[in-house]
């Protein structure tokens, strides 16, 4: 049986986020800098991740496949970050409070191993999400 | 022989440097190096001449493949289906010219749509609080000269404004502080131990979410009142030293980012950390600055708000009169109760940067994507309408995140027969007003 662990997450800037996002949204570089979740060594443990293979975030609104790495950044046992993106947006509630703005930082997240899981491209994951497997568009009169 | 364009502005984050030096080839039509900006800046300006680039609107079809076609198809598009939807939603303007905003808007007034910008989804909450509770702020320029006390609360300029800290807020000596970085005191607020906090002389390491809490804490001791031993994960002692260091100091600032505006409370946050920005004032002097991130989001929130009065979230379907209720007008919200029928995304990237529910219904409905580049938007829009880079090939105003309009150069052409955002909403006015029957 596969390990789940529940972490608390936020989305946010990074500067290879930002290089890549000017380097074009469709490119390898911006996959590799967005599609992933730092993550503390400890809960990685926990969770019987191991750094660099993909895990399975879910929150109460969608599931996404993404990479684990060990962040740059320290992060405290239990707080989790993924870029800001739309793996991260995939995950992140709609639901504004009456303010116009989403809750991207601070939800509860389930994270499992996925090794063997495919972590979709940027316009394949967007397109998929909103138009089913097929990716196919609406018909307009 | 090359030619160097100097003090060209950057046009990514609300920093706006201004010292760029770019060098281009000597037929005007492609970059070549990029001096002074940082990572993202220099980026912006390489990737420009890079091959790929789309030069010509595309329309998608029903396969779900894109096929070119005119301007003028385009611009037919986006005017026949402004004329024919109940309620549009206009999102985006951050990173284009404040000039095409102007115009942009003359089309929505006549269009009657939603207009929202950016701040939506960014510094939308500091504005609600700043119309609650007023703002104390300065510019960038005094910090630089002042400051000898500045504090990060909840953002990282080393990642999302990479020159902030040498070009006004650790590093640089002024007027009053030629000791540079050694005659200012850096404090550093949150949850992870970031690249902005090592450089910090004090970390404050938060508990996620408790934004609200620390800050009460900071002004009950600020007021002399006593605190209990642990507040959001830090010890009592801290706090009390904190608040000492701010009090001690000349002219102190606080920075606050997304760590305030995006957790939990949202505006409450905000709310007080003006207030104990206030607070400050009664024993040194003291300012507060939202961390602005797109580099022209604060200029939409000027235009807007000397055209309308509202900053964000200008609900113009009315025709008489603007409205503006955040939370009601606001785009995630309109998107995800699928309030509106048909959408217009300029200069911004909804299929990136939004939540998926409110993107999927922007996917269902008819919708015109404005940018220079493929993204994320442009994959799930009917028709994409690229136009030439703001700030790179089109001169314009912006404003930086202190409120200080800068003026954009054009620093190369941009590729040939391309419209600017000026020249394509101004078309879509004219057909508009064709289409609607009236000049």
């Amino acid at each position: 049986m596969t390990k789940k662990i529940t972490v608390n997450l936020i989305t946010c800037r990074t500067i290879q986020q930002g290089v890549a996002m000017e380097t074009g949204k469709t490119s390898q570089k911006y996959y590799d800098a967005v599609s992933i979740i730092h993550m503390h060594e400890d809960d990685m443990k926990k969770a019987g991740i191991m750094a660099n293979t993909n895990v399975r975030v879910t929150s109460k609104d969608g599931s996404i496949v993404v990479k684990a790495v060990r962040t740059r950044e320290d992060l405290v046992p239990g707080l989790a970050h993924i870029p800001m993106g739309p793996w991260a947006n995939a995950i992140v509630s709609a639901y504004t409070y009456s303010t116009g703005e989403p809750c991207f930082k601070g939800f509860d997240v389930e994270i499992e191993p996925a090794e063997n899981e495919k972590v979709m491209g940027a316009v394949e994951l967007v397109q998929t999400l909103c138009y089913g497997e097929e990716r196919k568009p609406p018909a307009r009169e | 022989m090359t030619k160097v364009v100097t003090d060209v502005t950057c046009p990514f984050c609300g920093t706006l440097c201004d010292d760029l030096e770019i060098t281009v080839s000597d037929d005007g039509k492609e970059i070549i190096d990029c001096q002074n900006a940082c990572a993202i800046g220099s980026e912006k300006f390489l990737h420009v001449s890079k091959e790929g680039r789309v030069t010509r609107p595309r329309k998608r079809q029903p396969d779900g493949s894109y096929k070119e076609i005119s301007y003028d198809e385009a611009i037919e598009y986006t005017a026949q289906m402004l004329a024919k939807a109940k309620k549009t939603l206009w999102y985006g303007w951050a990173s284009t010219s404040c000039e095409a905003m102007a115009i942009g808007h003359k089309v929505a007034e006549k269009a009657g749509t939603i207009v929202d910008n950016c701040a939506t989804v960014c510094h939308g909450s500091s504005l609600l609080a700043i119309q609650d509770v007023g703002v104390p702020s300065c510019t960038l320029g005094e910090i630089k000269n002042r400051a000898d006390r500045i504090v990060f609360w909840g953002c990282n300029p080393a990642h999302a404004h990479p020159r902030h800290m040498s070009r006004y807020s650790i590093f640089p000596r002024g007027f009053f502080t030629t000791k540079g970085h050694k005659g200012r005191k850096i404090i550093c607020v949150d949850c992870r131990y970031t690249d902005t906090a090592k450089c910090a002389d004090e970390f404050i390491q938060i508990e996620q979410g408790y934004d609200y809490e620390l800050l009460d804490a900071f002004r009950t001791v600020a007021r002399g009142e006593p605190i209990p031993d642990v507040v959001g994960g830090v010890p009592k002692e801290k706090i009390i030293s904190a608040v000492n260091t701010l009090k001690e100091g000349r002219f102190g600032v606080i920075f606050f980012g997304m760590g305030l505006t995006h957790t939990l409370g949202r505006n409450h946050n905000i709310d007080i950390a003006i207030n104990l920005t206030r607070d400050l004032n009664d024993f040194t002097k003291f300012s507060i600055i939202a961390m602005r991130g797109h580099w022209n989001v604060t200029g939409s929130g000027q235009v807007l708000s000397w055209q309308y009065g509202f900053p964000y979230c200008v609900d113009l379907t009315r025709r008489t009169h603007a409205r503006y209720n955040p939370g009601e007008t606001s785009s995630v919200d309109l998107l995800r109760r699928k309030e509106v029928d048909a959408c217009i995304c300029i200069a911004s990237d909804i299929g990136a940067h939004f939540p998926i529910e409110a993107t999927r219904h922007m996917a269902q409905i008819p919708s015109v994507c404005i940018d220079p580049h493929i993204n994320l938007t442009t994959e799930i829009s009917d028709v994409h309408i690229p136009v030439a880079l703001v700030g790179v090939e089109v001169e314009g105003c912006a404003y930086r995140m202190d409120n200080v309009p800068i003026a954009c150069r054009k620093v190369i052409d941009p590729p040939e027969g391309m419209l600017t955002d000026e020249d394509l909403l101004e078309r879509v006015y004219v057909r508009l007003c064709d289409i609607m029957g009236d000049a």
